[in-house]
C-alpha cells in the first residue's frame, strides 16, 4: 500500500482542521469566516481529485457566495441571542459525539470497501461525447446526457427565489431587496466596486466560452457575474431593482424557458425531449449555457439580496 | 493508499463533524453551517467515486463531477432560502434558536438541561 502524497496529507489535515474549528469556535461570525476558508482548501482538494470544474465552482459558489450569505446573516443576528451563549449538557454531547462518530466510521468503512475495479461511466461518455461537438465531458453531462437534471436545477433556482420573496411581511411587498444594505461603504471598496466589474464580467464570458472544451462552464461564469453586481450593489453604487420589476423577473425564468422551448423542440426534431437534432447539438448548448448564465447570474444576484425591504428602511443610502 | 480514499476519509469525517455541530448548536444559524459541512462531505465522498472510476484519459468519472457540480448550485439556493428564514425568525422573535418553549431571557443558562 503506498503513502498519499504529503500535499495531500496537509490538505486534509487543513480540510479537517478548519471544519472542526467551525463547529467549536464560539462565535457564530467567527464560524462563518471559517467556512470561507474552508470552502477554498476545499477547492484545492478538487482540484487534487482531478476535477477542476468542481473545484471552479466550490471556490466561486460554496466558498464565495455562500461565505458572504453567511457573514451578512451573521452581522444581522441579535447581539444579545441566547443561542449563542447556551450549549447542551455535557451528556447529550457524548451521546450525539458517539453517533456521529458511528456515522462517520460507517461511511468511511464504505469508502474502504468500494468495488474494485471501480464502476464508471467515463468510457460511455468519452464514446459519445463527439456527437455533443464539446470536448469538456463534464460540461457534455451537464447539457446533453443528464440534460434533464441541469434543466430541474434551473427550475429550483426560480422556485428558491419566490420561496425567499414569499418570506417578506406584507408591508415590505414591492419594495427592494435589503440583505445588502448597510452602512455607508468606504471609499476604497467604491473605488474596487467601480474598477472590478468590467474584468469580472469579461472573465465570466471567458468561464462560459472556454467551459465548452475546458474547465469551466455557465455556473462558474454565472457566479462570477453574479459575484461583480453583489460587489457594485455592497458598495451601494447602484440599488437593487425592487422585486415587481417585470424586466428582472423576465431575466429570471429566461434561461429556464429557452432551455424548456428547446428541449421541447427536441421531441419533434431529434425524436426525444431534450435531444438536439444531429449536427445541431453544440450551437443549441452553447445557447442554451448563454441563456441560463444569465438568468443563474441575476437569481444568485437576487438570493443575496435577500427578501423585499420596505422602503423607509432603505434610509440608510439615497 | 490512494488520493481518492484519503478524500473520501476526509469526507466521512467531515460528515461526522458536522452532524455533530448540527445537534449540538442551538443557534439556526450555526446549524445550517454544520448542514453545509455535511454537504460538503457528501459531496466529497462523491468525488471520490467520481476520481476511482477515471478512465478513458479523464482524470474522474465526469458523470458523478457533473451531479456535484448541480449539487453545489442546488445547496447555495437551499442555504440562501434557509437564511432568509433564520433572519426573518430573529426579526419576529429576537432569538435563532429553535427551542419551542423558549426560556425567559434573563435565565439563559450556559448549560441548558437537556
Amino acid at each position: 500500500m503506498s503513502l498519499p502524497a504529503p500535499v495531500d496529507l496537509g490538505l486534509a489535515a487543513l480540510v479537517l482542521g478548519l471544519a472542526g474549528w467551525v463547529i467549536t469556535t464560539s462565535a457564530t461570525y467567527r464560524a462563518a469566516e471559517g467556512f470561507v476558508a474552508y470552502g477554498l482548501v476545499l477547492a484545492l482538494v478538487w482540484v487534487r481529485l482531478g476535477s477542476v470544474d468542481v473545484a471552479l465552482t466550490e471556490a466561486a459558489l460554496g466558498s464565495g457566495l455562500t461565505g458572504l450569505l453567511l457573514l451578512r446573516a451573521a452581522a444581522r443576528l441579535p447581539a444579545d441571542d441566547p443561542a449563542e451563549t447556551t450549549r447542551p449538557g455535557p451528556g447529550v454531547r457524548v451521546v450525539a459525539a458517539v453517533l456521529c462518530t458511528a456515522v462517520a466510521g460507517a461511511l468511511a468503512a464504505v469508502v474502504l470497501l468500494l468495488p474494485e475495479p471501480a464502476p464508471s461511466l467515463a468510457p460511455a461518455v468519452a464514446a459519445n461525447l463527439s456527437a455533443t461537438g464539446v470536448g469538456n465531458p463534464v460540461t457534455g453531462v451537464l447539457l446533453a446526457f443528464r440534460a434533464v437534471d441541469t434543466l430541474g436545477e434551473s427550475i429550483v433556482l426560480v422556485l428558491a427565489l419566490v420561496g425567499l420573496w414569499s418570506l417578506a411581511p406584507d408591508d415590505a411587498w414591492g419594495g427592494r431587496p435589503g440583505f445588502l444594505r448597510g452602512p455607508a461603504a468606504a471609499s476604497p471598496l467604491r473605488f474596487l466596486a467601480q474598477v472590478l466589474p468590467p474584468f469580472g464580467i469579461l472573465v465570466g464570458i471567458h468561464l462560459l466560452w472556454i467551459g465548452a472544451d475546458h474547465p469551466g462552464g455557465k455556473f462558474q461564469g454565472a457566479t462570477v457575474l453574479a459575484a461583480m453586481w453583489v460587489l457594485v450593489l455592497v458598495a451601494g453604487l447602484r440599488q437593487p431593482p425592487r422585486v415587481t420589476s417585470r424586466p428582472m423577473r423576465g431575466l429570471a425564468v429566461f434561461g429556464s424557458l429557452v432551455f424548456v422551448g428547446i428541449g421541447t423542440a427536441g421531441a419533434w426534431l431529434a425524436g426525444a425531449f431534450l435531444a438536439y437534432p444531429e449536427g445541431l447539438a453544440k450551437p443549441l448548448i452553447l445557447s442554451i449555457e448563454t441563456a441560463l448564465m444569465l438568468s443563474v447570474a441575476v437569481i444568485l444576484g437576487l438570493l443575496l439580496a435577500g427578501p423585499p425591504e420596505p422602503d423607509d428602511a432603505a434610509g440608510v443610502r439615497s | 493508499m490512494s488520493d481518492a480514499t484519503l478524500f473520501g476519509l476526509c469526507g466521512a469525517a467531515l460528515v461526522g463533524l458536522g452532524l455533530y455541530g448540527l445537534i449540538c448548536h442551538p443557534g439556526a444559524l450555526r446549524k445550517l453551517l454544520a448542514f453545509n459541512l455535511v454537504g460538503s462531505g457528501v459531496f466529497l465522498l462523491f468525488g471520490a467515486v467520481a476520481r476511482r472510476g477515471a478512465a478513458s484519459g479523464f482524470g474522474g468519472d465526469p458523470v458523478p463531477q457533473a451531479l456535484v457540480i448541480t449539487g453545489l448550485v442546488v445547496a447555495f439556493a437551499a442555504t440562501a432560502l434557509a437564511v432568509a428564514l433564520v433572519v426573518r425568525l430573529a426579526q419576529a422573535a429576537g432569538r435563532t434558536d429553535l427551542d419551542p418553549e423558549p426560556p425567559a431571557r434573563s435565565e439563559a443558562t450556559p448549560e441548558r438541561p437537556s
